[in-house]
């Protein structure tokens, strides 16, 4: 089982953002960076179905910038994905998903791989299109927000969460390329030695602008901070004093008290 | 037509979803004077056509075939992309539902045209719209504008739209068809099923005290149990929570989990993603706590802390004790 998994580098979730001046793309001089929630549950799964089959080779794909991404793929090795492709990119400004797809289809289309996952979107531009239209571009079969993965021979079988706490199972024939969601299982830590053996594993590079890739099909015009139209009582003071208002509202506000 | 509006069914019934989509569709079609018209397909094709045909839209197109009974998302992809080459429609316009997101991008791949997703409002500039989505996790807006293409796909995310502000009307049916083989679908899916709740019915709850990842650790979760326990209230909490295991699934608000709508919805270390709000923004009163300012869910809350749960919670419970 030869299986590859995207991984992005986004913002840490409490990030405070600010919006560039031309008013495109975030500020990211001063941000930290992880993975991708949902692509490390992608990684995971990755991961254990390899495991599970006792052969094959999970290979973490990335694209960005130099200075941050090598980290994220980094991490991948270290707990356990035997090699990495990224992408080189001067900047992140890339929005359109299909652009994202098609770059990184030039990089793997070559690879033959059985099984493509990655989150089901990213906690950046949340198109929840890149692993998708991959799939597409791949010519494999396709799913979305897989809660539990099951290899039958030369078929994939896969749960698919559904609106409101229903579910579904739906079969694959291989090669598929499937969007994963999180809580499908607990992401493992690196260790130690995992960690040492990154080292030594090989990380590709390839530069995005001698990939070919389509014409755009969107374009962010604007990036700015949403005007706010409720109004919300902001409590303030010290601990006693929010603590008195808190009990004040639930008694004769909400009146549950 | 200029715009065509796709339904999905839910429970035999257009999805609440689909009804929004018309609301975007119509205040597009009224600022950019276009013909507006909708697509049912499936095995419910009839009673959406029923609930379609009395809405005010051009015509309301029938598609029936027995390889779109069930859902599958190539079955649908391939049956979608015959209707835009044979309509020739500007737009495509639907909900953002958990089906859309599992077939529409494979349409957009397939025919290489645009397809904007999870978009929360349309304006107008000129001839031309331009589709305005959240990006990292609503802390931001964008504005996005289709490039290529003859037709443009476009999404709506829940409640971006009021379904209460669809206008009504009256429509005619025409039918549709398409040319599908089983060759074409590629995946066999089971029938839906819920998993055993096993638990509690949040959607009665008076008052839920619901928990994020704010919290920190699995320890502390007995901080929020007491705080519940002293108001009498239902434990709920963010995804987060009930994917590290530290609360069952049952207790989850959003989308995947419980719809609530308490007298009063206290969340502790919540972002406020849209997931999570779609299930609890019918709450009478909200109460956020959050250390970060900029949190999207003090755009809903009624009453707002910027402050650490750790540190409120035990007072509060004690407060509310005495
Ligand atoms: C298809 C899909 C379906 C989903 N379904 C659901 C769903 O049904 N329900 C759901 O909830 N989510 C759902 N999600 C996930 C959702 O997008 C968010 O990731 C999730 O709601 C975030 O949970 P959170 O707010 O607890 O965590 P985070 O977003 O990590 O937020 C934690 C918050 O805690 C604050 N905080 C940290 N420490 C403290 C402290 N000491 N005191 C006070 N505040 C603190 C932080 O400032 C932050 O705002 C879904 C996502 C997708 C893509």
């Amino acid at each position: 089982m030869k299986i590859g998994v995207l991984v992005k580098q986004v913002p840490v979730s409490d990030s405070s953002l600010r919006v560039n001046p031309d008013q495109l793309w975030v500020e990211e001089g001063s941000l930290n960076f992880e993975m991708n929630e949902n692509d490390s549950y992608a990684l995971e799964e990755a991961l254990q179905i390899k495991e599970q089959s006792g052969e094959g080779e999970v290979v973490a794909i990335s694209m960005g910038p130099a200075d941050r991404t090598p980290k994220i793929i980094r991490e991948a090795l270290s707990k356990g994905a035997d090699r990495g492709i990224h992408i080189v990119e001067s900047s992140s400004h890339e929005s359109d998903p299909y652009i994202l797809a098609t770059l990184f289809n030039e990089a793997v289309k070559d690879e033959g791989f059985d099984l493509v996952l990655s989150g089901l979107q990213s906690d950046d531009m949340s198109t929840g299109q890149t692993g998708l239209i991959l799939g597409e571009l791949l010519g494999m079969s396709t799913a979305t927000m897989v809660v539990e993965t099951e290899i039958q021979g030369e078929n994939l079988k896969v749960k698919r969460e559904l609106e409101s706490g229903w579910f579904q199972w739906v079969t694959l024939s291989l090669p598929a390329c499937v969007t994963i969601q999180s809580g499908i299982n607990q992401p493992r830590y690196a260790s130690l030695k995992g960690i040492m053996s990154a080292k030594r594993k090989e990380i590709r590079e390839l530069q995005k602008d001698e990939l070919m890739t389509g014409d755009s099909l969107q374009s962010l015009s604007k990036m700015y901070v949403q005007h706010k139209d409720k109004r919300t009582e902001m409590i303030e003071g010290d601990t006693q004093e929010i603590v008195s208002r808190l009990v004040d509202v639930f008694k004769s506000e909400a009146k549950v008290l | 037509m200029d715009i065509l509006i796709v339904f999905e069914a839910k429970e035999g019934q257009a999805h609440r979803m689909s009804l929004e989509a018309v609301a975007a569709a119509q205040s597009m079609a009224k600022e950019l004077n276009l013909t507006t018209a909708v697509l049912v397909m499936g095995k419910d094709a009839k009673s959406l056509a029923e609930n379609a045909s009395a809405l005010d839209v051009g015509e309301v197109l029938t598609l029936e075939h027995d390889l779109l009974s069930e859902y599958s998302a190539d079955g649908y992809t391939e049956a979608l992309k015959q209707i835009i080459a044979q309509e020739s429609p500007s737009y495509v316009v639907m909900g953002y539902t958990y089906q859309a997101r599992d077939w529409v991008p494979k349409v957009s791949a397939q025919l290489t045209i645009p397809y904007i997703s999870d978009v929360i409002s349309v304006k107008a500039e000129g001839e031309s719209p331009v589709f305005t989505r959240m990006v990292y996790n609503g802390k931001l807006i964008s504005d996005i504008t289709p490039t290529g293409g003859e037709t443009a796909i476009v999404s709506f995310q829940a409640a971006a739209y009021p379904e209460d502000s669809v206008i009504s009307g009256s429509a005619e049916t025409r039918s549709v068809e398409v040319e599908l083989g089983a060759s074409m679908i590629s995946t066999v899916s089971e029938p839906p099923f819920q998993e055993e709740s096993g638990g509690v019915d949040l959607s009665g709850a008076e008052v839920i005290v619901s928990v994020g990842r704010g919290i920190g650790k699995e320890e502390n979760i007995p901080l929020v149990e007491a705080l519940a326990k002293s108001l009498n209230a239902e434990v709920g909490s963010s995804r987060p929570i009930v994917d590290a295991g530290w609360l069952p699934t049952f207790r989850q608000v959003g989308s995947s989990g419980q719809s609530v709508a308490p007298k009063l919805y206290l969340a502790l270390g919540i972002s406020g993603a849209i997931q999570h709000i779609v299930g609890m923004k019918g709450s009478k009163n909200i109460v956020a706590i959050n250390k970060d300012a900029e949190a999207p869910i003090f755009e809903i809350a009624d009453y707002g802390v910027v402050g650490d749960i750790l540190e409120i919670l035990p007072k509060l419970t004690e407060a509310i004790e005495q």
